[in-house]
């Protein structure tokens, strides 16, 4: 399919099925900590506001929960099926640790969804809440596990080769890679962030169609809040992310900054805009500010970083795909930023609930969170090329032996299958939000009451798809 | 160490495997029984049997391929890019199975019958996808260098395709007998009519397998009908048949939960017969669980989190079902 090659279409497959995944887990991480809050709240002020708020946003959680775990199911299979060389090679690492991701996440599912989602009217507010904050708790277990498994990929220690194969020495090495730590936080901050994006561009939506109620106020104002803390906060965990990747996957730092060499004893600029060229060796048509690319980087006014071509041609990660989705990733991440700062400002003017320009800037940030983690993960993970596990197994000998005719037409059908059932899926989710917590107000995801049964996430949800 | 790892960890697959067929088979057959029930509330009731639990049984599946990837890496990789096209059809079918599932519930009355024939065709593409995978299991892989060395569409044989339409016959018969559990009156006569034809196929089925499978594979052959195994297996063959009677009889009688309890023994007895046929190779026709093993330290560190976990499973999975023991009445509102 378009002239490419069996692998770079097993990578597109991956990419495809694993974006569309992400985007409900980071949803679902962010509203599980959020409902968490809303009934600490409620418990702690008995204002009837958190209550109609909790139970707004547990009904969209319950469809990005099963969403996440439909879309879920083909990851568990994908690594058999078309990187079998990789799982051959270090399933005995990735394996487990995803085997303790479904694992916490069938211990979640099993005990407490059941209470938080259909339990409000059976069991006694305390339990309650200590079943919403054990789901949250089990999100962010989920999380972990699958970030030390991809970090370990990206910052591979704790193991030994052995006949061809990888054998674990040390767990605690394994899981606390180097770059785990960081991803880790970077990761569930930007859950976070995309979540209070979402919320707040939904009561945005709201303010705009002139539903100022108490809820859509309180809402919008946490979602605010929320961002006007945590962007910052991110932009700092990023910058300590970044440092460490440069001294672990240096290679990757310079195709980000499109930084092919150095010459003695002089600063490395911050390439603002520009087009690196990789068959040329150069970046062309750079827009460069001097110093500023030492000043991230080393934290020093005249630091290095290694360049591009300290690599060999062969060991280079794409600076033309990575340099862009960085810049996309970093520009949305201080766009972000700026809603806070003006959020906070249009607080303090009192102005917060009706300036119509600062909604409708917050409106369209709605899915700037969602693109930021999907621009992200594509610098880290084309980044990490041409390895699938950094120095230690490349990408070309972890792949499968499927032809590329299998591979395009599999992956036609998954974009036919994604788009038509998850597309439906996302439908659903903006209508849900388009209601309004008003709408919720004394409908409880309660058990119907002839059977009393507890049940699966979406059937909390009783509202009609069409119409 | 005195525990083997290897064969805890087999016996931890081959049970969750166990589980997820006996579990979500019933649920894939509710959408294989679909054609032959045209009338939406009674749709609406078979779907409502289910509703609470199935999404439960689907976890085993993505338990049993990360469990499989962490203790067995080898059969993992191999079995899985030498299934690549008959699981992905499973995938596409159990997606749409799952999410037709939900949103037939949610849909209006025009969209409706798409999400129907969503989910009916979802149940059979899933269904006959598992089928052709287990012949192809059977028939064994080409394996060099610790990895598939097999042609992408080996998996397609006649025999692949005969248990492929032999899969789709058993889940029916787990479907059709859970419903004459779970429903009464006119509906569970219908189920109890349908079940009688299904059950002699799914035994024709059985058959024919138990007797191709040995004349193709010499192997099996040898360990069924070498002296003294032909005596000590036996009984499975008998009883599959005694069942098989056992089954038609009680359906002409007043009964509800001894069919389905019948239908799972019988699986049970063919998942056994398997099970001896291929023991203790993972990779058929060669490759055995020992071989397959990852490290120790990869089985050791999931077996402690899977101990832990998969007991408060079963019991939590066991009290779900008890609290939603009892018939499904028409009309009752699940949704």
């Amino acid at each position: 399919m378009f002239g490419l090659t069996a692998l770079e279409l097993a990578r597109i497959q991956f990419g495809f099925t694993i974006s569309f995944h992400i985007i409900f887990p980071a949803i679902t991480i962010g509203l599980a900590s959020y409902l968490a809050v809303l009934e600490g709240l409620w418990l702690l002020k008995k204002d009837a506001v958190y209550v109609e708020l909790y139970h707004f946003w547990s009904h969209i959680f319950a469809v990005t929960f099963a969403m996440g775990v439909v879309s879920g199911l083909v990851m568990a299979y994908q690594f058999g099926t078309n990187w079998s060389h990789y799982s051959n090679f270090a399933g005995s690492i990735t394996g487990p640790l995803l085997s303790y991701e479904v694992l916490t996440a069938f211990f979640l599912e099993a005990g407490f969804l059941g209470v938080m989602l259909f339990g409000w009217n059976k069991v006694g507010p305390g339990l309650h809440f200590f079943s919403t904050v054990m789901v949250a708790a089990g999100t962010l277990i989920s999380a972990t596990w699958i970030l030390a498994s991809n970090s370990w990929m990206q910052t591979p220690q704790g193991f030994e080769v052995i006949n061809g194969r990888v054998v674990p020495v040390d767990w605690l090495k394994v899981i606390f890679n180097p770059s785990f730590p960081y991803r880790l936080a970077h990761m569930t901050v930007a859950a976070y962030l995309a979540t209070a994006l979402f919320v707040g561009a939904s009561g945005a939506w709201h303010l705009l169609k002139g539903r100022n109620t108490p809820a859509v106020r309180t809402m919008f104002s946490m979602a605010m809040w929320l961002v006007l803390i945590v962007a910052p906060l991110q932009i700092a965990i990023g910058d300590a992310h970044g440092l460490v990747t440069r001294e672990h996957q240096p290679a990757k730092i310079a195709a980000i900054e499109g930084h092919w060499a150095n010459k003695p004893g002089e600063n490395v600029p911050l390439i603002l805009f520009g087009w690196p060229d990789m068959a040329a060796e150069k970046t062309r048509y750079a827009v460069e500010v001097p110093h500023l690319g030492s000043l991230i980087l080393t934290h020093s006014w005249n630091g290095q970083i290694a360049g591009l071509k300290d690599f060999a041609p062969q060991d280079r990660p794409d600076s033309t795909i990575v340099f862009w989705t960085f810049r996309i990733m970093v520009g949305l991440g201080f766009l972000i930023a700026l809603l806070g700062v003006l959020s906070a400002w249009a607080r303090w003017r009192g102005v917060l609930f009706e300036s119509r320009n600062f909604q409708r800037f917050a409106l369209m940030m709605g899915p700037a969170g969602l693109i930021a983690i999907l621009a992200g993960w594509l610098t880290t993970e084309i980044g990490r090329q041409p390895w699938v596990v950094y120095g230690v197994m490349r990408t070309k000998d972890a792949v499968s032996n499927h032809s590329a005719l299998e591979l395009s037409a599999t992956l036609v059908l998954f974009m036919v299958l994604y788009t038509a059932v998850f597309g439906t899926g996302i439908r659903y989710l903006m209508k849900l939000a388009a209601r309004g917590p008003e709408q919720f107000g004394g409908h409880f995801p309660a058990p119907p009451p002839e059977t009393g049964r507890p049940a699966r996430p979406l059937s909390a949800v009783a509202d009609p798809l069409d119409a | 160490m005195g525990i083997d790892l290897p064969v805890i960890w087999a016996l931890i697959i081959a049970f969750g495997l166990m589980m997820y067929v006996v579990m979500d088979g019933f649920d894939l057959g509710i959408g294989i029984l679909f054609p032959f029930i045209r009338d939406r509330v009674d749709r609406d009731t078979m779907v409502n049997t289910v509703a609470p639990v199935w999404d439960g049984n689907e976890t085993w599946l993505v338990l049993g391929g990360a469990a499989l990837m962490g203790a067995f890496p080898l059969a993992y990789s191999v079995l899985l890019s030498a299934l690549y096209i008959p699981l992905f059809f499973m995938l596409v079918g159990l997606i749409l199975r799952g999410v037709a599932f939900e949103f037939r519930f949610k849909a209006d009355e025009t969209h409706r019958p798409l999400w129907d024939k969503a989910f009916a065709s979802g149940s059979y593409l899933a269904t006959f996808s598992q089928g052709v995978a287990l012949g192809a299991f059977i028939n064994g892989f080409t394996v060099s260098a610790n990895a598939y060395d097999g042609g992408s569409l080996d998996w397609l044989t006649p025999f692949s395709l005969f248990t492929g339409a032999g899969l789709i016959a058993a889940y029916a018969l787990l479907g059709s007998t859970w419903l004459i559990m779970k429903t009464e009156g006119a509906l569970q006569h219908r189920f109890k009519s349908i079940t009688r034809p299904i059950t002699l196929v799914v035994l024709a089925a059985i058959a024919v397998v138990s007797l191709w499978t040995p004349a193709d594979h010499p192997e099996v052959s040898a360990r069924w009908f070498s002296f003294p195994n032909i005596l000590l297996f036996s009984p499975v063959p008998v009883l599959v048949v005694v069942t098989t009677i056992a089954i038609q009889r009680v359906i002409r009688q007043e009964t509800h939960a001894a069919p389905f309890g019948l239908a799972l023994f019988l699986l049970f007895l063919g998942y056994t017969g398997l099970a001896i046929s291929l023991w203790p190779n993972i990779i058929p026709p060669a490759i055995s669980i020992r071989e397959a093993a990852g490290p120790p330290q990869s089985m050791g560190f999931t077996l402690v989190g899977a101990l832990f976990v998969i007991p408060f499973i079963l019991g939590y999975t066991a009290m779900s079902y008890y609290v939603f023991r009892g018939k499904v009445k028409a009309g009752e509102g699940y949704h």
